[in-house]
């Protein structure tokens, strides 16, 4: 994916890139390094001695049947939190584009709750989802229906789900309205004279032209599913019950900071972004294609 | 690195003796994780400490929760920048004593300071916990909990049951939940916060039977489970039928259910005796604290509870100066001390950890004028401490007690019986033991 | 499909008869959905907190806002004033979105303009790093920081949290939109790279900046384990830590200091937002052939 039109030289753009790369370098890449090659040893927490062993945190992550379980889950959890956040903020942007009174007030009570500490959010939703004491949860079974999320696997996951998912949601409504915005009018205004309606021309003209935008979106929607999902997961249901809504990164967080076994959690982290990075890859290949000019 | 060198050795010269600059202050870091009521009746402990003395000045800092404040502590420590003292909870004992030279165990600072700190002065069971199975300590008791039998005595006046004579044997239990629930007289007429740590562990040391060989692993690291004794998983079962029945419900991990408690929804609801403070605040209902129920068939009269909470670690730093151990010597002998060991059980709905502290707290009447509040130090004081409760010493314990919860949250969903869930959990935490055990001797 | 002509972001100012039924029903249920925890959290603050306790949160609030100026000026329960909390969060957050803005639309700039040997890896490098859990790379991380000295400083605090995969990607993305013919007027204009950067690129990229602004602002104002690792400094306290502090773990815990004090930590980035909509976007409807 690259373009055509270009300028000379490559001293500039060496410079320009250099402070990112600098900064990459030391905080991320010498960081992730040494992550990486404390997945090939085994050491105790503190560091005062350690064994080269290898590969066999990872061939013992592999042997264990709930670690495969737990990377199918992860991928599902990912795609439903993706394409339900995805779907749900491009209704709103385009709702929220159209000339409408007010149109200022609902797009800032949109974005709003992207604003909400972590910290509270996960409170918030106990507040909301208690079977007991929940505003939701205790109408639910008074209403005869059995919402228990700490017995019930599938409500877990649901709940979890949703949480994640409302938390997205701004987050996508604020770019996709920006790349609603980017559209030159004209292209609108001439696709409206020839008459195209308003789905026809949604699905026409403005859902392509916003592919950059839906492209970039999937990528980082992956991503946060699979990893900045960790505070909210963990605060409603720990990763229960059972090991229903354990998704991966749960599991890093259980491993290297519960039970301080680092040699497991830098192993399940190196398999976390190695599949994160393919399924990025194959991303760019195959659909980033599409967008380009 | 050449700045950290000099910046080092600016410590190293400010926390020597200083010669004739009175003002010049050794300056001790305390990192730890209490927030709200806690937090503040951490910085008057501190504040209080500081205005006594001037050559000592301690810092308390959050460092977020019990998990974060020991990551922080390990990457402190592996850059060389350790705090003096980090408040670790009680599951993190077992990692704590295999880091070896990273801490200094209170009984070499005892020896190397002198300071006068008395073992003896600490209640057995609280002591024990954090002590080496010679009876030496290692870490110093600093909040402690225990689990209590909260009830409803309303939910009990319903049902027709006696509010001041609470169920003392599970059998009791049983039967009032029973009578609970045919009268309708509460939501729910049992459930348990932590039922591994309550259920389990409390359990096995309540009825002198062993969570694991080796003395509950203090006497090795290769400490096997034994929670799939006929009596673990009889009484595991018995919750399980329960909950078939609707006298026992499950309501979450850990302390997922503590929200339960304040408001009254259940009958008897089994949860930590730190939640005291909260109880006389918030909640709008007659409840009443009472000891932990037994099996008379195991046991006839049942030993301590043990202890949950945490205690604080000194940590060793390549240039800490031998007079700034003496600084963190001093400043546990002050928190152990009656009158402060009073003030901060009294304050903040944990034990005392002390004899003194206990003993003051009675003279002062404190507990006439908050009957109930001494029914914890109570329950950890009654019987013989003996092997089986004195403690847990088991590497990665929080990970055996959450394969616990994963095995029983599948029998309570009805995929398995108490018998397979134990014995699930015991090969799995095994396994998880091994692997502490391996990563320790390396 | 090329977007032959292109122009500045613009509002689509379409007269219409009718009120918009449509979008208006939409949007309500959108912001009843979505903004229902906001308003949950503005009503704790004017109850009591033994009752939030018991798990009597109403959703209609009372006339009760006392806890606001206790919190601004107190703080709860040993926290720092909630102003100075505020004050220390909006500094970190500024710098942080500005520096990662800046950096990234330079790197993207120099990656999609321009060839030069490595530029794929560079920009891979960059972009993986969003792939990395920050659990695993605490530890690590905590030592390159010590080892600079950056522990317990405003610096330690907001610098390694610049480099910015998200915001490189996006402009990126953007980047590579831009059609030829733009350049080759420039071009022909005798505009140099830079020029083009500043006078074109920019622009064009507004509605996207504004929406990072908006973004990244927030990530900054939300971070909550790097200064809790970095900051031993009560005086460095953010407003999240501040909120963590609050709520009480096997204690109670005054739910309407929590409450409140989350209410304003939501004030600053709605006046992000609203200023974003405002120059960003409104004020360049002149771009607009």
């Amino acid at each position: 994916m690259e373009r055509r039109t270009v300028f000379e030289g490559w001293l500039l753009p060496v410079l320009l890139v250099l402070p990112q790369l600098l900064l990459t370098g030391f905080f991320f890449l010498w960081p992730a390094g040494e992550a990486i090659w404390s997945s090939l040893i085994r050491a105790d927490p503190f560091g005062l001695g350690s064994t080269f062993v290898g590969l066999e945190n990872f061939s013992e992550l592999f042997s264990d049947p709930l670690y495969v379980d737990s990377i199918i889950r992860t991928v599902i959890f990912c795609a439903a939190v993706s394409l339900l956040s995805m779907s749900v903020a491009l209704l709103l942007a385009v709702f929220a584009d159209r000339h409408i009174a007010g149109r200022a007030i609902y797009r800032t009570l949109l974005i709003w709750p992207y604003a909400v500490a972590p910290a509270v959010s996960a409170v918030l939703w106990l507040f909301i989802l208690n079977p007991q004491v929940g505003l939701l949860g205790r109408w639910l079974n008074s209403r005869g229906i059995a919402w228990d999320y700490t017995i019930n696997g599938g409500q877990a996951m649901l709940m979890v789900i949703v949480a994640s998912a409302w938390k997205q949601v701004s987050y996508n409504f604020i770019f996709f309205l920006a790349g609603l915005q980017s559209i030159p009018r004209a292209v609108v205004e001439a696709a409206r004279m020839d008459g195209a309606k308003g789905w026809h021309r949604f699905r026409t003209i403005t859902f392509p032209l916003l592919s950059p935008t839906t492209f970039f979106l999937l990528v980082v929607n992956l991503v946060y599913a699979a990893f900045d999902t960790f505070g909210t997961i963990y605060a409603l249901t720990h990763g229960g019950p059972g090991k229903d809504t354990e998704t991966l990164v749960i599991k890093v967080y259980r491993d290297g900071v519960v039970n301080l076994d680092l040699g497991s959690s830098s192993a399940q982290s190196v398999v976390l972004m190695a599949g994160v990075i393919a399924l990025t890859a194959i991303q760019f290949r195959f659909i980033g294609r599409r967008t380009s000019a | 690195m050449k700045r950290r060198t000099v910046l080092t050795g600016a410590v190293a010269l400010s926390a020597a003796p200083s010669l004739g600059r009175a003002a010049e202050r050794t300056k001790i870091v305390w990192w730890h994780a209490m927030t709200a009521a806690l937090g503040e009746q951490v910085n008057h402990l501190v504040d209080a400490f500081n205005r006594s003395q001037d050559a000592i000045e301690v810092q308390a800092i959050y460092k977020g929760g019990y998990a974060d404040v020991l990551t922080a502590t390990i990457a402190a420590f592996r850059a060389g920048q350790a705090p003096h003292l980090a408040q670790i909870f009680e599951v993190g004992t077992g990692s704590m004593l295999a880091a070896g030279k990273a801490t200094k165990q209170v009984w070499e600072l005892i020896k190397e300071t002198g300071v006068g700190i008395d073992p003896n002065a600490y209640i057995p069971a609280v002591r024990g916990y954090y002590s080496l199975s010679d009876g030496r300590m290692a870490s110093m008791p600093f909040n402690s909990s225990t689990a209590v039998m909260w009830y409803s005595k309303d939910a009990f006046r319903k049902a027709g049951l006696d509010p001041d004579k609470p169920p003392a044997t599970w059998p009791e239990v049983l039967k009032a939940a029973e009578t609970i629930k045919s009268k309708d007289a509460a939501e729910i007429p049992v459930t348990s916060s932590w039922l591994s740590w309550i259920q389990l562990e409390q359990y096995s040391a309540l009825h002198d039977i062993p969570f694991a060989s080796k003395a509950d692993g203090f006497d090795g690291l290769d400490a096997q489970l034994e929670i799939n004794s006929r009596a673990h998983v009889r009484h595991m079962q018995r919750l399980l039928d329960m909950a078939k029945d609707g006298t026992f419900k499950y309501t979450g991990r850990d302390n997922q259910p503590d929200q339960l408690l304040v408001s009254g929804k259940a009958g008897i609801h089994f949860n930590s005796s730190g939640m005291r403070g909260d109880m006389v605040k918030s909640a709008r209902f007659d409840w009443g604290e009472a000891f932990l129920p037994y099996d008379p068939e195991i046991i006839k009269s049942p030993l301590n509870s043990i202890i949950g909470g945490a205690s604080l670690w000194t940590m060793t730093a390549p240039n800490r100066t031998a007079e700034e151990y003496k600084a963190v010597a001093a400043f546990l002998q002050f928190i152990g001390k009656p009158d402060n060991d009073a003030y901060w059980h009294q304050h903040t709905g944990y034990v005392p950890v002390t004899f003194g502290g206990f003993q003051l707290s009675q003279q002062q009447g404190f507990y006439d004028k908050n009957p109930g509040a001494d029914l914890p130090a109570k329950q950890l004081t009654r019987g013989t401490v003996t092997n089986n409760s004195r403690g847990l010493r088991l590497g990665r314990l929080l990970e055996i007690r959450n394969i616990i919860y994963e095995e029983m949250e599948k029998a309570f969903q009805g995929g398995q019986t108490a018998q397979q869930a134990m014995d699930g959990a015991v090969s799995r935490g095994n396994r998880v033991l091994r692997e502490f055990e391996k990563s320790v001797k390396s | 499909m090329s977007q032959a002509i292109i122009s500045a972001p613009i509002e689509h100012v379409v007269p219409r008869q009718r009120p918009d039924w449509l979008a208006h029903i939409v949007l309500a249920i959108g912001v009843l959905l979505f903004a229902l925890p906001v308003w949950l959290v503005f009503a704790g603050s004017t109850q009591d907190s033994g009752a939030i306790t018991r798990g009597e949160l109403s959703l209609l609030p009372s006339l009760d806002l006392s806890a606001y100026p206790r919190v601004l000026l107190h703080g709860s329960m040993g926290t720092e004033p909630v102003w100075h909390m505020l004050l220390v969060s909006g500094g970190m957050a500024l710098a942080i979105a500005l520096g990662k803005i800046v950096i990234s639309i330079l790197s993207a700039y120099a990656v999609v303009f321009f060839r030069f040997p490595f530029r794929h890896a560079a920009f891979w490098l960059i972009f993986i790093t969003l792939m990395l859990p920050v659990e695993v790379r605490i530890i690590p991380t905590y030592s390159v920081m010590a080892n600079f000295g950056l522990i317990n400083s405003f610096t330690g605090l907001t610098v390694p949290l610049i480099a910015s995969a998200t915001a490189t990607l996006l402009f990126r993305q953007v980047f590579v939109a831009i059609p030829d013919e733009l350049v080759e007027a420039a071009r022909m204009d005798g505009a140099g790279p830079l020029r083009f950067l500043r006078d074109i690129l920019i622009p064009v990229s507004a509605a996207n900046i504004a929406a990072l602004f908006v973004i990244l602002f927030v990530y900054g104002w939300n971070q909550y384990l790097w200064p809790l690792l970095v900051a031993t400094d009560p005086g460095l306290d953010t407003i999240v830590i501040g909120i963590v502090k609050m709520i009480g773990v096997e204690t109670q815990t005054d739910w309407s200091s929590v409450m409140a004090t989350a209410v304003l930590a939501l004030l600053p980035p709605i006046v992000v937002v609203v200023l974003m909509q405002r120059w960003f976007v409104a004020g360049l409807t002149e771009g607009e052939k």
